[in-house]
């Protein structure tokens, strides 16, 4: 339970809940090659075809989007009408999966954009918002497909080009989250909302690279606010990093003076096994989503893990700013969950 | 490069330099194999002109073109056989094997223009393919032939003068 008038903004960029924030349900929904991975276990719904059922790579990612909710909604064993607020997001231009699939479900809609961020920039709004009383139920989500984002961001699917090994495999699948007060699930405790970070890196190929400084800036911010060190949580993990950005991040703080080797972990080095043939790792949305939503809430609510943080990173780039020669621009939220304590 | 001098109180390394994150970076960022992605690139390319080569002497041989006329048909077979491989999703997997290998022939121009087609399809013939075939190959077009005017201006100056 809560006590009395805690401090909600611990500093400018740390929100504390006060109230007994808890990730009540959550759902993963994924396409086939996440489906072959090693945390398959954990998601609730497996497409064995990219297409999941559909005509266009649009409607599949749309698709994943609304199984995973309606997949929370069952699990939950409530209907759409017992939730205030969506609170999602997508890599597509105009934010097109969310917004044509909170069409479908009916629930009022906060759209937002943050990358490959989105699923802990949900998260944390939506605690803050049931924190404060402006919804009782409000449900966190976000998406990303395969194919969607090769055409947003960069060939056409089958176009024959050779990728470099720091390349990024965008992960297919949907994650949603219940946020309420009270019941059963984790506590969400605090938020740590990251600031833009550019260090130059230009080639969009090696988003790990372009991102580390913006995982570890919000790590530095995290553990500052909130006293914390690394070893208080279980496990930590960022959320598409991969096997360049992350080894990045744990230098830089281990310079900084945190030692993170024992705690740390990223969300695209776990969905994937390394002979999947996906360069550095997963990437997308929904990397640090279905890790998130899948496995961490499965431990959190068995008590195999009882402190973790998930710090999700974006790069904010758009293919006009890079060919127009601009570095990328890289956000990082991170969110705790601690089980019953 | 400027240093980041954003204010903020968090530690040393959030003021580091872009410079120097860059170079701390770089001890982590994996390098290609240029050596070995040469080599593949060698034997894949290589393998599809010899396709090439086997299938103008075919054409010469069992159809009678002469050496300069079973061009036509044979750049026709290697354009349907990459396109067909597109359509199928395997050429996308061979260009991670091979690179230039198997991006630099005719194949990987059919790939380009084949792959953008398959890929906008869903937004409509008109606006969808027909808009979108050339993205990928149409700067090869454009500069192909702005290349190829600027050689036969040489050419004709060249010409006029000796």
């Amino acid at each position: 339970m809560a006590s009395q008038k805690q401090v909600s903004r611990i500093n400018r960029q740390t929100w504390h809940f006060t109230e007994d924030v808890r990730l009540q349900a959550s759902a993963v929904a994924v396409g086939p090659k996440e489906g072959e991975g090693p945390l398959a276990a954990y998601f609730d719904k497996i497409h064995d075809d990219m297409y999941a059922g559909q005509q266009t790579w649009e409607d599949a990612e749309r698709q994943l989007l609304e199984d995973a909710i309606t997949t929370l909604l069952q699990k939950a064993g409530i209907t759409g009408q017992d939730v205030d607020l969506i609170l999602a997001g997508d890599l597509l231009n105009q934010n097109i999966t969310t917004n044509f699939t909170a069409e479908k479900l009916a629930i009022p809609l906060l759209g937002m954009y943050g990358a490959c961020s989105t699923s802990m920039l949900t998260l944390a709004n939506a605690a803050a918002l049931v924190n404060a009383g402006y919804a009782n139920k409000a449900i966190a989500a976000c998406s990303s497909h395969n194919a969607t984002a090769e055409r947003q961001y960069r060939y056409p699917t089958e176009y024959g080009g050779q990728k470099p090994p720091s390349a990024q495999w965008t992960v297919t699948g949907a994650g949603a989250g219940l946020v309420g007060i009270g019941g059963k699930g984790p506590r969400i405790t605090y938020a740590t909302i990251g600031k833009v970070m550019d260090m130059g890196i230009k080639d969009p190929f090696d988003m790990g690279s372009a991102m580390a400084p913006a995982a570890v800036s919000t790590f530095l911010a995290h553990f500052q606010d909130t006293g914390r060190t690394p070893d208080f949580y279980d496990l930590i993990v960022t959320g598409d990093l991969a096997s360049v950005g992350y080894p990045i991040t744990k230098e830089l703080l281990l310079q900084e003076g945190y030692d993170m080797d024992q705690v740390y972990n990223d969300c695209g080095l776990m969905v994937y096994t390394p002979d999947q043939d996906v360069f550095a790792g997963g990437s997308g949305c929904a990397s640090s989503a279905v890790v998130t939503y899948g496995y961490m809430l499965d431990q959190l609510n068995r008590g195999l893990l009882k402190k973790v943080l998930v710090c999700a990173t974006g790069a904010l780039l758009s293919p006009v700013s890079y060919q127009q020669g601009n570095s990328i621009p890289c956000i990082a939220h991170a969110v705790a969950l601690e089980g019953d304590i | 490069m400027a240093t980041k001098t954003k204010s903020k109180p968090i530690g040393a390394s959030m003021q580091m330099t872009k410079q120097l994150y860059q170079q701390q970076a770089a001890k982590f960022q994996p390098k290609r194999n240029v050596l070995l992605n040469s080599l593949r690139a060698f034997w894949v390319g290589g393998t599809i002109c010899l396709l090439g080569q086997a299938l103008q002497n075919m054409y010469i041989y069992f159809f009678g073109f002469t050496e300069k006329t079973a061009s036509n048909p044979t750049v026709a077979t290697l354009i349907f056989i990459s396109v067909l491989l597109t359509g199928l999703g395997v050429y996308d997997n061979i260009g991670q094997y091979a690179g230039a290998g198997s991006a630099v022939p005719v194949t990987g121009f059919a790939n380009s223009i084949a792959s953008a087609a398959i890929e906008h399809r869903s937004e409509g013939l008109v606006l969808g393919v027909g808009g979108n075939m050339f993205k990928l190959a149409g700067s090869v077009i454009v500069f192909g032939v702005v290349a190829a005017f600027i050689a036969g201006i040489l050419k004709s100056v060249m010409n006029m003068i000796f």
